[in-house]
C-alpha cells in the first residue's frame, strides 16, 4: 500500500525537483490530451515545444513573449515572498500600459529621446498606483489583498475598453477599439534586426537582477523574508508589518506597470482593448514554478512562453482551440502544486508503523 | 517533607511497561523503559526536557504507538490505540496544556469528552459532587475564559475524575500554580491514591516529588538510569540521577551598585483589544542601572501584556507610561525602542525570537542589524553576520551544526542559549527577558541565570519575568508579583520569602486594590 509520511526536514533538494517534475508530469498529461483529441501525441509535442525553437526568429519570440511574464512574475515574488498575495497584476499590467499609452500620445509629435524613459516612469507609477488601493485598504481597513487586486482587474480592463472605444480612439483607425500607432520615438529599439524582440527585454533581466538584490541582499528584503516566514518574529523585531504591505504591492505593481508599458511600446505599438493575453495571471503560476527566485522565475518564464506559443502552433497546424494554452498551463500549476506535497512528505511503500 | 507511607504491595500492578522503545526519524525518544505502577502508588517519572517523558506518556495514553516493547494493563498485555480506548480501559490524563475551550462553558468543554450525549443539567450535578467530594471547587456553569489558570486545571481533572480512572496522568501539573494551589492539589492527589488510584506524575521539580511521590522512575536520554524511593534520597542524588552530575549553583553576590534608573513604568494601564487577554492596571515599576529586578506571578495574570507593551510589539496610546533610558517610549516601535539600548528576550523562542527556517546568521541580524552594524548601505554583510553569530555561538556554548544551521535545528535549551546570547553580546543598557530557562535543561539554565547576573554585573539593568519561583529567588535583586494585570510593591528578596510572594501571587499584598471577595475567590487558585 502506498502511504505519505511526513519528512522529517522539508526537503530542499524536492523543492527544486518539484517545478521539473511538474514540467515532466505536464507534458505526459499533454500528449494524453492531444490523443483524446485524436491527435497524434508525438506530433503534438514536438509542435507544441519544439516548432516553436526551430529558429533565431523562434527563439526571439520566445523571448519577447517571456518578457511581461519576467517583469510581471519578479515584482510579484517581492510580495508573496512576505505574503502578500497580489492576484492583479493583470490589472496593473493594463493600468501600466494605459500610463505609457497617455504618454505616447500626448507627444506623438515630439522626437525628445526622453519619451521612453518618461513612458517606462508613467507605466510603472501608473501599476504601483492600482496595486496601491489594494496597500490602502489593507493597512487601513485590513480589507483582503487578494480579493481587491483580483476585482480590480476587472475594473483595469473595462478602464482600457472605455478609452480605447472611447476618447482615445484613433479618429483615422476605421472605427476599431485601438488607439492612433505611437511615434517612433515611443517604440522600444529592436535588439535583433529581423525580430520583434525588443529593448524591454533587457528591462526584464535588469528587473532579475535587481529583483535577486533586493530580495537576497537588501535589509529590506530581509525584512520581507522575516515578515513571510514568521509575521511574530517580525513584530518582535520591530519591522513595520504595513510597510511590508506597502512595498510588496507597490513593487509588484510598478514591475506588472512597466511590463504593460514594454508591450504597447514594443510588439503592439499602440493600446488596443486585447492588451494582455492574460500575463498578469500567468506570472503567477511564473513565481511559485520559479520557487520566488530570480533564476527560477527565468526559466519558469521561458517555459511559460513556451507554452503560449506552442498553443498557437498546434491552433494554426493541428486545427485546436486556442484555449489548448490555458489548459496547458492549469495543468503546470497543477502538477506544481500536486508535487510540492513532496517537499514535506514522502511515498513510502507497505503498512503505517507508527 | 515527610512522604506518606507507600501503598500495600499485595496487589498486581495497575501498568506494566517493558522494554518500551519509541523510535522517531531523526532521535529515539525511548529506549528499552521499564515502569511498573501499583493502585494507590503515586509514582514519579522525572526527567529533563527531552528525557523522553512526554512520548513515554503519549504511548500509555495512545496518542503514539511504541516502535516495540509491551504493555500491561492490570495484568493483561494491552495495545492502547487512542486516546479514547485509553479512557475506556480507566487512564485518564491532565495534560501540561488545557484542551479547553474558551467560549464554552465547563459543563460543555466536560460533556464534549464523554462518549454520547450527555444531559447537562445530570452532568453539572454530577461536576458539583465530585468537586466536593475531591476539594476541587469549580462551577459547572461559568464558561472557562473566565477562570484562572488553577480553576481552569481542576475542570480538567474533575474531567478525568469524571470517567473513575484507575490510573491518572499528570504532566507537569504545578507549573502554573502558586505554592498554595500546589498544596491543595497535592491533597486532592493523596486523597485519590488512598482510594486505590494509581499516579504517574511528570515533574523536574524535586522538592515536590520528594513530597509527593511513593516511587520514582528517573529517566535520561531516553533510557531509565534509576528507580528509587525518593523519601530516602536527597535532591542532591536524585539530580545526579537526572542530570548526570552534580547541580550547578550560580554566584550571585550582593549588587556592586545600583545607578540611575534605565526602566519606568509610570502608571501603565493598557486595555487588550483581545478580549481574553488581561487589561495591564496602573503599573508603576523602575529598575534601576546595576540591579536584576523579578517579576513573579501565575501565568496569564497580564505577563505577556506587560512584555509586549515594554518591547513596543504593543504601541501603547500615549508616550509617558513606558520610559526607556530617560525617553518617554509608549509611542515607539520596537526597532526604536532597541535603538535606546534596550535588547529584549521573548517567551517564545522559534517564531518569535527566532524564525525557525532562517540560519542563525540570518537570525542574528534580526536584532542585531543596527547595533552591531550588520547593514551597510541598505545591503547585508553576510560576513559579519556569520561572525557575530558565532560569536554568540562559541561564548553560549550553543551545540548547533554552525552559523548556517537553520534556527529550528536547534533544541529549545541551545536555541534559548542563542537567543540570549544575541541579545547579551550587543551589551544592552536595558535588558528585558520573559521566562530566561524555561523549558532549558538544568546545565544550561544554570549559565543563562549566571550570564544574567554577569551583565547585571557590568551595570546593564535586568528585568525579568519568570514563573518560575525558586529562578527568581536566586538571581533577583528585588521582586515584585503580578497578579491580574495590577503590580505588586517592589521589595528585596533578602528581605521577603518564597511563601509571602506565593500569597502575593494570588493577588493579595498589602495595600492590594483587590476587594475581599475577588480576593478570596483567587486566593484558592
Amino acid at each position: 500500500m502506498l502511504r505519505l509520511e511526513p519528512r522529517p526536514e522539508a526537503s530542499r533538494l524536492m523543492s527544486y525537483l518539484s517545478p521539473l517534475l511538474a514540467a515532466v508530469l505536464t507534458l505526459m498529461a499533454g500528449m494524453a490530451v492531444f490523443s483524446m483529441l485524436g491527435k497524434d501525441p508525438v506530433e503534438g509535442l514536438r509542435l507544441f515545444l519544439l516548432n516553436p525553437v526551430k529558429d533565431l526568429y523562434g527563439v526571439s519570440e520566445l523571448l519577447l513573449k517571456a518578457t511581461p511574464l519576467m517583469l510581471c512574475a519578479i515584482g510579484l515574488a517581492v510580495g508573496f515572498r512576505a505574503n502578500i498575495w497580489n492576484i492583479g497584476a493583470e490589472g496593473q499590467f493594463m493600468l501600466g500600459t494605459v500610463g505609457a499609452t497617455g504618454v505616447a500620445l500626448y507627444f506623438q509629435e515630439s522626437d525628445s529621446s526622453l519619451i521612453l524613459p518618461t513612458m517606462v516612469f508613467a507605466g510603472a507609477l501608473a501599476g504601483a498606483a492600482w496595486a496601491a488601493i489594494p496597500a490602502l485598504l489593507k493597512t487601513r481597513f485590513n480589507a483582503n489583498e487578494i480579493l481587491v487586486s483580483l476585482m480590480l482587474v476587472y475594473v483595469a480592463q473595462l478602464f482600457v475598453s472605455w478609452l480605447v472605444f472611447g476618447p482615445w480612439k484613433d479618429p483615422d483607425g476605421f472605427n476599431f477599439p485601438q488607439t492612433a500607432m505611437f511615434g517612433d520615438h515611443a517604440l522600444l529599439p529592436v535588439l535583433v534586426e529581423g525580430t520583434r524582440l525588443h529593448f524591454g527585454f533587457l528591462i526584464a533581466l535588469t528587473a532579475l537582477l535587481a529583483g535577486y538584490a533586493f530580495m537576497n541582499r537588501s535589509y529590506t528584503g530581509f525584512k520581507m523574508r522575516v515578515a513571510g516566514e514568521a509575521a511574530d518574529a517580525a513584530r518582535y523585531a520591530g519591522f513595520s508589518a504595513n510597510r511590508m504591505i506597502w512595498i510588496g504591492l507597490l513593487t509588484g505593481g510598478a514591475a506588472a506597470g512597466i511590463a504593460g508599458m514594454c508591450e504597447v511600446a514594443g510588439p503592439m505599438g499602440q493600446l488596443t482593448d486585447k492588451v494582455s493575453l492574460g500575463y498578469g495571471f500567468a506570472a503567477i503560476i511564473v513565481a511559485f514554478v520559479g520557487r520566488l527566485n530570480p533564476v527560477g522565475i527565468l526559466f519558469a518564464s521561458l517555459l511559460m512562453a513556451l507554452l503560449y506559443i506552442g498553443g498557437e502552433q498546434v491552433q494554426q497546424y493541428m486545427n485546436l482551440p486556442s484555449s489548448i494554452s490555458l489548459v496547458f498551463q492549469g495543468l503546470l500549476l497543477f502538477f506544481l502544486l500536486g508535487s510540492d506535497v513532496f517537499i514535506h512528505y514522502r511515498l513510502k511503500f507497505g503498512r503505517a508503523t507508527a | 517533607m515527610t512522604s506518606p507511607p507507600p501503598p500495600s504491595s499485595t496487589l498486581p500492578p495497575r501498568l506494566v511497561l517493558r522494554d518500551i522503545r519509541k523510535v522517531y526519524p531523526t532521535v529515539v525518544a525511548n529506549d528499552g523503559i521499564n515502569l511498573s505502577v501499583a493502585p494507590g502508588e503515586i509514582h514519579a517519572v522525572l526527567g529533563e526536557n527531552g528525557a523522553g517523558k512526554s512520548t513515554l506518556m503519549k504511548i500509555i495514553y495512545g496518542v503514539t504507538r511504541p516502535t516495540s516493547g509491551e504493555m500491561q494493563w492490570e495484568g493483561q498485555a494491552v495495545t492502547v490505540s487512542s486516546p479514547a480506548h485509553a479512557r475506556e480501559l480507566g487512564i485518564g490524563m491532565v495534560f501540561q496544556h488545557f484542551s479547553l475551550f474558551e467560549t464554552l462553558t465547563v459543563v460543555e468543554n466536560v460533556a464534549l469528552a464523554l462518549p454520547g450525549k450527555p444531559d447537562l443539567d445530570e452532568l453539572a450535578r454530577r461536576i458539583e459532587a465530585v468537586s466536593q467530594r475531591y476539594g476541587l471547587p469549580v462551577d459547572p456553569r461559568r464558561h472557562v475564559h473566565a477562570l484562572s489558570v488553577g480553576e481552569r486545571q481542576r475542570v480538567e481533572i474533575v474531567r478525568c475524575l469524571l470517567q473513575n480512572p484507575r490510573l491518572l496522568i499528570m504532566d507537569e501539573p504545578t507549573s502554573v500554580l502558586t505554592p498554595q494551589a500546589v498544596r491543595k492539589l497535592f491533597e486532592t492527589l493523596r486523597q485519590l491514591a488512598a482510594e486505590g488510584c494509581a499516579i504517574l506524575y511528570i515533574s523536574h521539580k524535586l522538592d515536590e516529588i520528594q513530597e509527593l511521590c511513593h516511587t520514582a522512575t528517573v529517566l535520561r536520554g531516553g533510557r531509565v538510569t534509576g528507580h528509587c524511593k525518593p523519601a530516602e534520597e536527597t535532591p542532591e542524588s536524585m539530580a545526579r540521577l537526572m542530570i548526570g552530575k552534580d547541580l550547578p549553583v550560580c554566584e550571585h553576590g550582593s549588587p556592586t551598585h545600583t545607578g540611575e534608573i534605565r526602566l519606568r513604568l509610570a502608571g501603565l494601564s493598557h486595555a487588550s483589544a483581545d478580549p481574553f487577554a488581561t487589561d495591564l492596571r496602573d503599573i508603576h515599576l523602575d529598575v534601576h542601572a546595576g540591579e536584576i529586578v523579578g517579576i513573579a506571578g501565575v501565568s496569564g495574570n497580564g505577563q505577556q501584556e506587560l512584555l509586549r507593551a515594554i518591547s513596543g510589539e504593543e504601541v501603547l496610546a500615549e508616550k509617558f507610561p513606558v520610559q526607556i533610558l530617560g525617553v518617554e517610549a509608549g509611542r515607539l516601535n520596537p526597532g526604536q525602542r532597541r535603538k535606546l539600548g534596550m535588547c529584549f528576550v521573548p517567551e517564545e523562542r522559534l517564531g518569535r525570537g527566532a524564525v525557525p527556517t532562517m540560519s542563525l546568521a540570518d537570525n542574528a541580524i534580526l536584532t542585531a542589524a543596527k547595533t552591531q552594524g550588520l547593514v551597510a548601505g541598505g545591503f547585508l554583510s553576510f560576513s559579519r553576520a556569520r561572525s557575530f553569530a558565532e560569536r554568540c555561538i562559541n561564548g553560549f556554548g550553543v551545540k548547533c551544526g554552525g552559523a548556517a544551521a537553520p534556527a529550528r535545528s536547534l533544541s529549545g535549551g541551545n536555541l534559548q542559549k542563542f537567543i540570549m546570547g544575541r541579545e547579551i553580546l550587543q551589551s544592552p543598557r536595558l535588558l528585558v527577558c520573559a521566562q530566561p530557562t524555561w523549558g532549558v535543561d538544568v546545565g544550561a539554565a544554570a549559565f543563562i541565570r549566571q550570564a544574567l547576573i554577569d551583565l547585571r554585573n557590568r551595570g546593564c539593568a535586568v528585568l525579568v519575568i519568570s514563573e518560575e519561583l525558586d529562578e527568581l529567588f536566586e538571581i533577583c535583586d528585588r521582586i515584585a508579583v503580578i497578579a491580574k494585570g495590577r503590580l505588586s510593591p517592589l521589595r528585596p528578596v533578602a528581605e521577603t520569602t518564597v511563601e509571602d510572594i506565593g500569597v502575593w501571587m494570588s493577588g493579595l499584598w498589602p495595600g492590594s486594590e483587590l476587594s475581599t471577595d475577588s480576593a478570596a475567590e483567587v486566593a484558592h487558585a
